[in-house]
C-alpha cells in the first residue's frame, strides 16, 4: 500500500465501517457559525466576574492591600484575601491525588511567583472588578528570587513528569563510551514555554446547596470532578463539569489552578454565580508551562557510526514548592539501538509557577536536543543523517529487548524521504542556495511518542427507532475527539454515524478518561468499543431467542452488526432490524455498558510507540540571518487511523508547533525580577500562517494487533517530536553554524556563534 | 477599567477644546491607546474620539503633484490607494508590513505616527520607567534589552519607536499639519518624535491639546518611485514588530545616482534618518562599495546600548540591501509578504 493512498477512505475502512474515514467535524459547523458555546460564553443570571490580582514579584510576601480602595469602587462586591479566604477541604499544599499540583489559593501572603494571585475582587461587571484590582496597591517586602541556573537550587528528583523514572541506565554507559571511535558531546538548552490556548482558562461557577455547577474547559472531567469535590468538602458526583467545547487545552487544562478554585470558593461565599476568565498575561504562571531545560548528550559512536553508549542528562526547571520535571532525557530510551544508554534527570528549584504537562511533555524538548545532537553525531561520523538513524535502528526496546507492539519507523525514514527528496542533499552545510541566494538546508528528525492507555468507561444505549445514544465524558479540544469517538462508537453500533448520537463533555458521564497522553482516542475509544458491543450482544439475545425473528436460534452462530440490522453470521439473507427487534421485545432501548483499561500482562510484555520521520527545509538570509522554514515533510506511523482528516491536522498542528519551537517560541524573563516580559500573544511568538509555507503529513500503514483491540495508538503530539530537531538540524545544514539554544535566533546566525 | 469621560466633538476645534481638559488623550483607532488603558499604563480622564471628525478621512492630491492625507485615513485603505502606492510606492509597502490586516483596517495615520514604544518595560506597571513616570529611572537598562536603541539613545531612556510607515516618511521629507489652542503649524516628520536626552518623557514635540490632521508628501519625492524599497527584518516572516528596518530610495540618472533617501527603523526613539549616507551616494555609482559604505555612515554613530550590538551589523548590513533593492528597482506589485527578506524580488539580490 502506498502512503499516497493511505489517507483516502477505504484502506481502513472495515466492510460496513465508517472508520477510517475522513469526515469532518460533527461540531465544525457550530464553530465557524460561532454558536459553539464556550465556558465564559455562558451568563447565568446574576452572575458575578472575578479579576485576580496577580504578584509583580517573583518571591517574598505581600505587606499590604488597599482592599478599602477596591471595595469603595463602584460595583465591586467583595475583595478576597488571606484575611477573609474561606477555608478549603483539602489542604492546598498538599498535592492533590493522582496528579494534582499544589496550588496557590491565598493560603497566606507568600510569593512564590510572579502572576500567583493575592487577592480577587468580584464585582458586578468585568470592568468593576478590573479596576478593583488595578487599586489593591499591593505593596510587598521583596526577597531576592530564584530565577535562572546560577541562582536556583539543584536537586535530584524522585520521578519526572507523571511518575515516570527519574534515572533510567542500560548497560555502562562510561565503558561505551571509553570504547567509542568518536564521542560527540554538547549541550543544548530550551526556553520556558507557555500553553496559551486561545481560550483563556476559564469557569462560570454556580452552587446550589452543596452541589456545584462548573462551567468550564477540561481535559479530564472525572478526575477534575474528584479533586473539586475534595477542595469543597463534597462527594465528587455534587460537581457537575460542563466543557462542551476547548479553545485548546495542550495539557494544561487537564490541571486544577488556583484562579478557577477561588472563583469556585467565592460563588460558594457570595451566594451567586462567579465567571472567571484569565486575562492573558496571567496565563504565564499560575496555570503551568513547559519548564526551560539545559541538556547534555554524550553519544559514542564506532568506526562505523554505531553507537556505543548513549548518555542523555536533562536539567529541568520546576517551582519552589511542587515537583514536574520536564522528563526530557527519557526520550532517549525508546529511539535508538545503543547497548549503552543512560538517561537521568535533575530538578532545578526556581520562583516560577510550577511547570506542568504541555503537549508532548518532555518529549518535545528531550527531542530538541536529542535529534539535533543525533545530527551533530552523524555529522562527526561523516555519515548522512538519516543513513546515521538506520545504522542505529532498534528493532526492539533497547535496553529491555522487548518487541514493539508494532513499529513502522523504518517505512516512515523510506517514505518521508522519498517525498521530500532527501537523497539529492548534500553531506556539508552551506552547500545549497536557491535561485534567489538564500541558503538552502535540509535537516531531519526522528519522531516518537509513547502510547499510554487510560482506564475509562462507556455507555452505548440502542434507541427504539434504530438509533443510538453513545455517552462518555471525554473531551474535545479542538482535535476532533468527538467526531473520532463517535466513528468508533458507530462501527461498534453497526450504525452510521448520523444514526449516533453523541454525548460527552459532561463529568456525569461514564468516565471517558483523560484527554492527554494522545491517548484520548484509544481510551475512551475501547471504552465505547466494548459498551457498542455490550449493547449489540443484549439486542442479538434478544432476537436469537425470539421466534419471531428471522434469527430465531442463531445464538451459537452468531450475528453481525451492521447498517442497524442483525445479521445471521452464516446466512446473510436472515437478518433483523434493530428497531423490530426491540418493537417486538416491547423495549424502549437497551443499555450497554464497558469499562475499559490496558491488560497489564499486555503492557509490560510490549514496548508501545508511535513513530515517525520528518524532514524540514529551512531558508535563510545569508546577511540578514532570517529563517524561514519553507517546507516540512512527516511520515508518522501510529497505528489504526480511525480518522484521516483530523489525524493530518493533529500531525500539521503538531509539527507547526516544532517550528514554533525552533525559531520562535520563549517566554523571556527579567533576571532581576522574575518577571516575564512578553505575557502577550504580539511579543510570545508562536508561527503565524506565512511562517509555514508548506506542511505534508503522510500517514504510513500500521497494524497493532498489541497495544488495544481497536489496534489505535496516539498522534496528537508525536508531530512536535522530531520536528524540532528537524528544522534546527535544517539550519546548521543552511549555515554551518550550530545553534544550541532554542529558540534559534537571528543574532545567533548573523554573529556567526559557531560550532563548539 | 478606571471611569473616564469620553467625548466625541463635532469639529477639530471642539475636539482641541475637548483636550484641553488635564488627562485628556485623544483617540484614534485605539489600537494601540486602549491596550495601554487596559494594562494601566495610560489612565486618562478623558477620552476625545476624533474618529467622526468630518473631513479628515481623505487622501487629497495637490496641485503641485503632492498629497494630504487626512489623519483618520486607515492604514490599509492609504497602502491600498493606487495613485498613492503608485507615487510612493515604500510607503506603501512599510504600511503593509505592519501589524495585521485586521490591525491596518482599524489603524489611523494620526495614530501610526504617534504610537507609543513597545518597551516591555514601559509597559510594565512595576518597572522603572522615565518615559512613563518621569524620574523613575530605566528598567530596561542592564534588562531584557536586545532590540533596544543603538542611535540617539541616552542613559534615560534606550526605547524605540516602532512604527515602519514613519520611516520611508521620514526619508521622504513628510510634513506633519497640526492645529492646536495656539492655531496650525507645520512639524517636519523628522522633528516630530523626540530624542530621549534626559526628558524622555517628552516623546514628540507636539504641544498639550495639539492635533496632528494631515500628513503631507512633497511632489518632487514622486521621482524616488521606481526605485524605493523599504525591507524589515523581524522575528517571524510577518506580524512582528522590526528588529530593525530600513527604507532606501533612489534617484538615477542613467548608472549614476542623483539623489538617495535612507532611514532606519527600529534602531532609535526616533525614525531615523540617515543623511551623511545619503549626502555619500549622491553622484556615486550604485557600487557594493558605495552601499557599503553609505551603511558605515548611517550606524557611524551606533552604540550598544545592552545585549544588542547585534542590530548596529544588522542595520548596516539591511541599509546595504535595502539599497540594493531599490537599485533593482520597484516591483510593478506589491510582494506578496511585503518588506520581508523573502519578498524576493527575482535579480535583486546579488549572490553573496
Ligand atoms: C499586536 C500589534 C502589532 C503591531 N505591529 C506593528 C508593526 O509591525 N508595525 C507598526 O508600525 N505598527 C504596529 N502596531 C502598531 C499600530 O500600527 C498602531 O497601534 C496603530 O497605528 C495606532 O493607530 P490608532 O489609530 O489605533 O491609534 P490610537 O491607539 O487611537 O492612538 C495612538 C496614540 O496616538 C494618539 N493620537 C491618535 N491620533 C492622533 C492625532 N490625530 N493627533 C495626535 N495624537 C493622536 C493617541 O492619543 C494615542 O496616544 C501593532 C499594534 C499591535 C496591537
Ligand atoms: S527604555 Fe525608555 S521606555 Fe523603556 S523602560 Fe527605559 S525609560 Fe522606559
Amino acid at each position: 500500500m502506498s502512503p499516497e493512498n493511505a489517507a483516502s477512505p477505504l484502506q481502513y475502512g472495515r466492510a460496513g465501517s465508517n472508520a477510517g474515514q475522513p469526515l469532518t467535524r460533527r461540531d465544525g459547523l457550530l464553530k465557524v457559525t460561532g454558536r459553539a458555546t464556550y465556558a465564559a460564553d455562558n451568563h447565568p443570571d446574576g452572575v458575578l466576574y472575578a479579576v485576580a490580582a496577580g504578584a509583580s514579584i517573583a518571591r517574598g510576601r505581600v505587606t499590604s492591600l488597599d482592599v478599602a480602595a477596591a471595595k469603595a469602587h463602584p460595583g465591586v462586591v467583595e475583595v478576597l484575601t488571606p484575611a477573609n479566604r474561606p477555608p478549603l477541604a483539602h489542604d492546598p499544599d498538599e498535592k492533590m491525588p493522582p496528579f494534582g499540583f499544589r496550588v496557590d489559593v491565598l493560603q497566606d501572603d507568600t510569593v512564590r511567583y510572579v502572576n500567583q494571585p493575592i487577592a480577587m475582587v468580584i464585582a458586578e461587571t468585568l470592568e468593576a472588578a478590573t479596576e478593583g484590582a488595578a487599586l489593591l496597591d499591593p505593596h510587598y517586602e521583596v526577597e531576592s528570587a530564584a530565577v535562572d541556573l546560577e541562582s536556583g537550587e539543584r536537586f535530584a528528583p524522585a520521578a519526572v513528569g507523571v511518575g515516570a523514572a527519574a534515572r533510567t541506565a542500560h548497560g555502562d554507559v562510561e565503558a561505551g563510551l571509553a570504547e567509542a571511535v568518536r564521542v560527540t558531546e554538547v549541550d543544548y538548552e530550551t526556553p520556558p514555554q507557555y500553553h496559551n490556548a486561545m481560550e483563556p482558562h476559564a469557569v462560570v461557577a454556580e452552587w446550589d446547596g452543596d452541589r456545584v455547577t462548573l462551567d468550564m474547559p477540561n481535559q479530564a472531567l472525572a478526575l477534575s470532578a474528584a479533586a473539586y469535590g475534595a477542595y469543597f468538602g463534597i462527594p465528587a458526583e455534587n460537581v457537575l463539569i460542563r466543557s462542551p467545547f476547548l479553545g485548546g487545552g495542550f495539557g494544561s487544562k487537564a490541571i486544577l489552578n488556583g484562579p478557577q478554585i477561588l472563583t469556585i470558593l467565592a460563588a460558594r461565599m457570595l451566594g451567586r454565580p462567579v465567571k472567571l476568565a484569565l486575562p492573558r498575561k496571567q496565563m504565564f504562571g499560575p496555570v503551568g508551562h513547559r519548564g526551560r531545560t539545559w541538556q547534555k548528550l554524550r553519544i559514542g559512536t564506532d568506526g562505523e557510526g554505531r553507537m556505543t553508549a548513549l548518555h542523555h542528562h536533562a536539567l529541568a526547571e520546576t517551582s519552589t514548592f511542587d515537583d514536574f520535571i520536564e522528563p526530557s532525557a527519557n526520550i532517549a530510551l525508546p529511539l535508538y539501538a545503543a547497548p549503552a544508554i543512560l538517561a537521568e534527570h535533575e530538578g532545578l528549584r526556581l520562583n516560577v509557577g510550577t511547570p506542568g504537562p504541555m503537549r508532548a511533555p518532555g518529549a518535545a524538548s528531550g527531542s530538541a536536543a536529542l535529534e539535533a545532537a543525533i545530527d551533530e553525531a552523524a555529522e562527526a561520523c561523516g555519515m548522512d543523517p538519516l543513513a546515521f538513524r538506520l545504522a542505529n535502528y532498534a528493532e526492539t526496546e533497547p535496553g529491555t529487548g522487548r518487541p514493539f507492539s508494532s513499529k513502522t519507523l523504518r517505512e516512515c525514514y523510506a517514505e518521508g524521504a522519498k517525498r521530500f527528496g532527501w537523497s539529492g542533499r548534500p553531506l556539508e552545510p552551506r552547500r545549497m542556495r536557491d535561485e534567489n541566494g538564500f541558503l538552502v538546508g535540509w535537516g531531519m528528525g526522528t519522531a516518537v511518542f509513547h502510547c499510554p492507555h487510560f482506564p475509562a468507561e462507556a455507555r452505548a444505549t440502542l434507541r427504539a427507532d434504530g438509533t443510538a445514544l453513545v455517552e462518555t465524558a471525554g473531551a474535545d479540544m479542538g482535535q476532533g475527539a468527538w467526531t473520532a469517538l463517535a466513528q468508533i462508537a458507530a462501527e461498534a453500533l453497526g450504525l452510521d454515524p448520523s444514526q449516533v448520537e453523541f454525548h460527552s463533555g459532561l463529568s456525569n458521564l461514564p468516565d471517558g478518561g483523560v484527554a492527554g497522553g494522545s491517548g484520548h482516542t484509544a481510551s475512551a475509544g475501547l471504552a465505547l468499543h466494548k459498551a457498542g458491543g455490550d449493547a449489540i450482544a443484549s439486542l442479538a439475545e434478544l432476537a436469537t431467542a425470539d421466534a419471531a425473528s428471522p434469527l430465531f436460534g442463531a445464538g451459537n452462530i452468531g450475528v453481525v452488526a451492521r447498517e442497524g440490522r442483525l445479521y445471521r453470521r452464516d446466512d446473510e439473507t436472515r437478518s433483523d432490524s434493530y428497531a423490530d427487534i426491540l418493537k417486538r421485545a416491547g423495549r424502549a432501548q437497551i443499555v450497554g455498558t464497558a469499562k475499559a483499561a490496558r491488560d497489564p500482562a499486555v503492557a509490560s510484555a510490549y514496548a508501545m510507540f508511535s513513530h515517525g520521520a520528518v524532514f524540514a527545509e529551512v531558508k535563510v538570509d545569508p546577511d540578514l540571518g532570517q529563517v524561514r522554514a519553507t517546507r516540512l515533510v512527516g511520515a508518522f506511523a501510529a497505528g489504526r487511523i480511525i480518522n484521516p482528516r483530523l489525524v493530518q491536522s493533529q500531525y500539521y498542528g503538531g509539527m507547526i508547533w516544532g517550528v514554533s519551537f525552533a525559531l520562535h517560541e520563549e517566554a523571556v524573563t527579567d533576571r532581576r525580577t522574575g518577571r516575564i516580559m512578553n505575557a502577550d500573544l504580539a511579543e510570545y511568538h508562536v508561527p503565524v500562517n506565512a511562517d509555514v509555507p508548506s506542511v505534508e503529513a503522510i500517514l504510513i500503514p500500521e497494524e497493532d494487533a498489541h497495544v488495544n483491540p481497536l489496534g489505535v495508538k496516539g498522534v496528537g503530539e508525536i508531530g512536535i517530536t522530531g520536528t524540532v530537531g528537524a528544522v534546527a538540524n535544517a539550519v546548521w545544514h543552511a549555515t554551518g553554524v550550530r545553534v544550541r539554544r532554542f529558540p534559534v535566533r537571528i543574532e545567533d546566525l548573523v554573529a556567526g556563534r559557531a560550532a563548539g | 477599567m478606571n471611569r473616564f469621560d469620553y467625548i466625541q466633538p463635532a469639529s477639530v476645534a471642539e475636539a482641541i477644546a475637548a483636550v484641553s481638559e488635564p488627562g485628556s488623550v485623544y483617540l484614534g483607532a485605539g489600537t494601540n491607546l486602549l491596550d495601554l488603558m487596559k494594562i494601566g499604563v495610560s489612565r486618562p480622564q478623558r477620552v476625545v474620539d476624533i474618529t467622526r471628525l468630518p473631513g479628515l478621512d481623505r487622501i487629497d492630491w495637490l496641485p503641485d503633484g503632492g498629497v494630504r492625507i487626512g489623519a483618520l485615513v486607515r492604514n490599509s485603505d492609504l497602502a491600498y490607494d493606487e495613485r498613492f502606492a503608485k507615487t510612493f510606492p515604500v510607503v506603501a509597502e512599510a504600511l503593509l508590513s505592519g501589524a495585521s490586516a485586521q490591525l491596518r483596517n482599524a489603524a489611523t495615520v494620526g495614530g501610526n505616527l504617534m504610537q507609543r514604544t513597545r518597551c516591555a518595560y514601559f509597559q510594565d506597571l512595576g518597572s522603572a520607567c522615565n518615559r512613563r513616570v518621569p524620574g523613575s529611572g530605566c528598567d530596561a537598562l542592564g534588562g531584557q534589552s536586545r532590540l533596544h536603541a543603538v542611535l540617539g539613545w541616552s542613559e534615560h531612556c534606550i526605547a524605540t519607536h516602532p512604527s515602519d510607515f514613519c520611516v520611508p516618511l521620514v526619508a521622504l521629507d513628510a510634513m506633519v499639519e497640526v492645529e492646536g489652542p495656539r492655531g496650525t503649524r507645520e512639524i517636519a516628520l523628522d522633528s516630530l518624535h523626540a530624542l530621549p536626552g534626559s526628558t524622555p518623557e517628552q516623546e514628540t514635540t507636539l504641544a498639550a491639546g495639539e492635533l496632528i490632521v494631515a500628513l503631507r508628501l512633497p511632489a518632487e519625492v514622486a521621482s524616488f518611485a521606481d526605485n524605493a524599497r523599504y525591507l524589515k527584518l523581524r522575528e517571524r516572516t510577518s506580524y512582528a514588530f522590526a528588529v530593525v528596518s530600513a527604507a532606501a530610495a533612489l534617484e538615477m540618472e542613467g548608472d549614476t545616482i542623483r539623489a538617495a533617501r535612507i532611514a532606519l527603523g527600529g534602531v532609535a526613539a526616533k525614525p531615523w534618518r540617515a543623511r551623511e549616507a545619503e549626502a555619500s551616494l549622491a553622484g556615486a555609482k550604485p557600487t557594493a562599495e558605495a552601499f557599503a559604505g553609505a551603511a558605515e555612515l548611517a550606524l557611524a554613530e551606533a552604540r550598544p546600548s545592552g545585549a544588542n550590538a547585534f542590530k548596529i551589523e544588522l542595520a548596516r548590513r539591511i541599509v546595504a540591501r535595502a539599497l540594493n533593492f531599490a537599485l533593482a528597482g520597484t516591483p510593478q506589485e506589491m510582494p506578496a509578504l511585503p518588506a520581508s527578506p523573502f519578498s524576493t524580488n527575482p535579480g535583486a539580490y546579488h549572490v553573496a
